[in-house]
């Protein structure tokens, strides 16, 4: 990935009706079942083929990142919390590749805020989560915000398109 | 791993641990798409779907869905909301702020004072950056009552605000979460 890929930057895609169906009702999910697609076709009132070929275009296209089963990463054992920095502006592209050079770190956002760097660290357990931070520290000489979620009250991301 | 031992429930089998190292990264996109997995771990595609329904029924997997690119489809302003709110509040608040239809993710997290004093996180996506003030207006509106007042202290006057929106402006790394194992 570009590291330095912009929002902006990314080109809106052309969609069709259909595709825009079949992106909202694949968010929401699809059966559980030998030929998914064929029952998709069914409730779009498409062909079978025509979904399969719409979802690979979308997906060579980059308008779907992703596909298949979601998995709820802390019932996988894991370990994760959201963390920032308030990283010096003059020392921002150092320290971004200081953070993304521990594989540990899986997301990592500039935000607009005094604490400008927001990432997600994600490991087997709490103490290897806490020693990556402790690591970050050490690498950056820089204080982490540390912000483990306590309480979930609502997660489920649905765009339409 | 601890954890197993007051959730029976998520503790994965070996055959299970397999099945997710295989799909995590994805399904492909064909008419069939378990039989491949059914084919590397020697099992009927019967066997993976059961699998597959155990799973999701154990909270383990929460649907099998496509993600979408935000940006691509027009979402290319977020904010990441944050509240300082009572404490005695913050859940019946947070509850209330996650059943708002535009917000995806939200969480009671750590305050770190007096660096951090907020609490309450909600994210919000949009596609324009007037959409996302208005959602966090909203939400202002939701918390009005609740929200900490830390001002009393004449010193401090300026240093707490209640609230506060960090959209983000460049993605630095994204990647995903993943089973290694």
């Amino acid at each position: 990935m570009d590291k330095l890929s912009r929002h902006s930057s990314t080109a809106l895609a052309e969609l069709t009706e259909l595709d825009k169906r079949i992106i909202n009702l694949l968010q929401r999910g699809l059966p559980i079942a030998e030929r998914p697609f064929l029952e998709i076709a069914q409730q779009l009132d498409c062909s079978e083929d025509e979904v399969l070929e719409r979802l690979n275009q979308l997906m060579a296209n980059k308008v779907l990142t992703r596909f298949g089963p979601m998995f709820d990463a802390v019932c996988l054992g894991g370990a994760f919390t959201l963390a920032a920095l308030a990283v010096p502006e003059e020392r921002f592209e150092e320290v971004t590749e200081q953070v993304n050079s521990f594989a540990e770190v899986a997301h990592n956002y500039r935000r607009s805020h005094d604490f400008n760097m927001w990432f997600v660290v994600g490991a087997e357990s709490e103490a290897e989560v806490n020693q990556v931070i402790s690591d970050i520290e050490q690498k950056t000489s820089l204080a982490v915000l540390n912000t483990p979620k306590l309480e979930e009250f609502y997660v489920q991301l649905y765009l339409p398109a | 791993m601890s954890n197993y031992t007051s959730q029976p429930n998520t503790a994965l089998s070996p055959l299970e641990r397999q099945y997710v190292l295989l799909t995590q990264s994805g399904l492909p996109i064909v008419a069939e798409p378990y039989h491949h997995i059914a084919e590397q771990l020697n099992i009927s595609v019967a066997e993976v779907l059961a699998m597959t329904t155990d799973l999701q029924e154990r909270g383990i997997i929460r649907r099998v869905a496509a993600v979408p690119n935000h940006y691509k489809l027009g979402y290319r302003y977020n904010g990441m909301t944050v509240w300082d709110v009572q404490d005695e509040y913050v859940r019946e608040f947070g509850h209330a702020v996650g059943r708002l239809p535009f917000v995806s993710h939200c969480y009671l997290r750590p305050r770190h004072l007096p660096r951090w004093n907020y609490n309450l996180f909600a994210m919000v996506h949009g596609k324009t950056a007037q959409q996302v003030q208005q959602y966090r207006t909203q939400i202002k509106d939701l918390l009005e009552n609740v929200l900490q007042l830390r001002n009393d202290d004449a010193d401090q006057a300026d240093k707490f605000q209640t609230n506060d929106m960090l959209t983000s402006t460049e993605i630095l790394k994204k990647t995903g979460l993943r089973l290694k194992r």
